[in-house]
């Protein structure tokens, strides 16, 4: 098969973060400080990156703020030709890292949002005080001019609160606002009983992002991650498997999407043991999914197959037991009556507990 | 999009040569734009200081192509970028 070399790189710079969100998209398993790559590693694998096609790098953790190199790392990704991209909490930058930042050439920051009120935020992030420092950098951000699209996080606790969160990325000059509905696996797996939206509160979601598009047309782009448990056909995840993006972990390890870890048995290669462009090519986690030789019926058969990608390869090893299976929420999966029923379970636990993302002190 | 108005790319929008794919994008936050050649004749040519007739009209010369279809096509490329919040107008 003729490998296209990605467009995008995720690099998760560290699994360390001051919040502790109940949806974390990082394993269950985090990587301790120690075990992170070095300055000098980070900027291999971005060189590398970009010489193999990458032009897109999301700088992401963890908080990647939490790393003390943040300045130079970006830096290090403008110097090898990268359009660099800053995911935060906003939690660990101050008025003066923004602004070695931008003078490193940070192109974008996408800034994320776990409440439109204090109250909210405060208590899905697990931080007291971190709503009102993040509006204060939302504030730093602007001033700088740094391009910003808001990431507001979803689940059914906060859903309400979409209009408001429309509305704070206008006031706060955002040109983009993603509203991602949280993906069910790692941390949140753990929390669908406290996190799943119900069916009405899905179907409100989307009312109301089809209304802001067309009502904010040219003002404010609106990109939207719907509640898939609730939807009929896949979210076409990572645009089809080691198609378009890679994904390097803090440790090194090269994975084919953030939560490709939860398929046991496939096997990652570490950028401190082999070029990146081998792995991509060659390594046996990229080219176990990758185009559509390996799907099973109904998928083989469907004219959606290179639209979805037979959805997300993660979702249908934790649905239905096998990764090479159609993703659940396909209306065509043999399994789509379960997923259908555990939504509908899971969105009405309202005395379901909250289980909030903790960093394993042990090491080892 | 008028043609007496400016465009210009704002910050965090830029045009790159691809090396490794031989071409022309336009980076813009978490989205790349392949561009064609008509497309890279148009931007390069976005620079801030030159109005859409202006370009329209330089475009017309080049290619030796008709001015009204010239302006129609460029406006409407310029428009759709400019929806996306990919290019702004003064």
């Amino acid at each position: 098969m003729q490998v296209q070399p990605p467009i995008a790189m995720l690099a998760e710079l560290t699994h360390r973060c001051p919040l502790s969100c109940p949806y974390c998209s990082n394993p269950v398993e985090l990587t301790a400080r120690e075990a992170e790559l070095s300055t000098d590693d980070w900027r291999s694998v971005f060189q590398q990156g970009a010489a193999m096609g990458v032009l897109q790098l999301h700088i992401s953790g963890g908080e990647p703020a939490s790393r003390r190199d943040l300045t130079d790392l970006v830096r290090a990704a403008r110097d090898s030709g990268l359009y660099t991209n800053l995911i935060t909490s906003g939690i660990g930058l101050t008025e003066k890292r923004l602004a070695e930042l931008d003078a490193a050439g940070l192109d974008h920051v996408q800034l994320s949002l776990q409440g439109t009120d204090a109250a909210m935020a405060d208590r899905i992030g697990g931080y007291k005080g971190g709503y009102d420092r993040k509006m204060m950098v939302a504030k730093w951000i602007g001033a700088i001019g740094f391009p910003l699209t808001l990431n507001f996080v979803m689940h059914r606790g906060n859903m309400h609160q979409l209009g408001r969160a429309i509305e704070m990325a206008q006031e706060m000059g955002a040109r983009r606002i993603e509203v991602a509905t949280v993906q069910f696996h790692g941390w949140a797996m753990q929390n669908r009983g406290a996190l799943m939206p119900t069916r009405e509160q899905a179907a409100e979601a989307n009312r109301t992002v089809a209304e802001a598009r067309a009502r904010l047309k040219g003002r404010l782009v609106i990109d939207y991650v719907p509640a898939d448990y609730h939807a009929d056909y896949p979210k076409p995840c990572m645009g089809g498997w080691a198609s378009t993006g890679i994904n390097v972990a803090p440790d090194g390890l090269v994975l084919p999407c953030h939560a490709a870890q939860t398929i046991k048995g496939l096997e990652f290669d570490n950028v401190r043991d082999r070029p990146l462009a081998d792995i991509w090519q060659d390594g046996s986690a990229f080219n176990a999914y990758r185009g559509t030789d390996w799907m099973q019926e109904p998928c083989r058969s469907c004219e959606r197959k290179t639209i979805d990608f037979g959805g997300c390869r993660c979702q249908a090893m934790a649905i239905a037991g096998d990764p090479t299976a159609t993703d659940p929420v396909c209306v065509k999966s043999p399994d789509h009556a379960r997923i259908r029923d555990l939504a509908a379970d899971f969105s009405g636990q309202d005395e379901a507990p909250m289980t909030w993302r903790v960093m394993d002190k042990t090491p080892g | 999009m008028t043609p007496e108005g400016t465009p210009y790319l704002p910050r965090g929008v830029r045009l790159h040569f691809d090396k490794v794919r031989d071409n022309w994008v336009l980076l813009a936050p978490e989205r790349t734009i392949r561009l064609d050649p008509i497309g890279h004749a148009i931007l390069s040519r976005v620079d801030g200081k030159t109005t859409l007739a202006a370009i329209a009209a330089d475009l017309s010369e080049t290619f030796k192509a008709p001015l009204e279809d010239v302006t129609r096509d460029s406006t409407e490329f310029l428009q759709e970028l400019a929806n996306r919040r990919f290019l702004e107008v003064t």
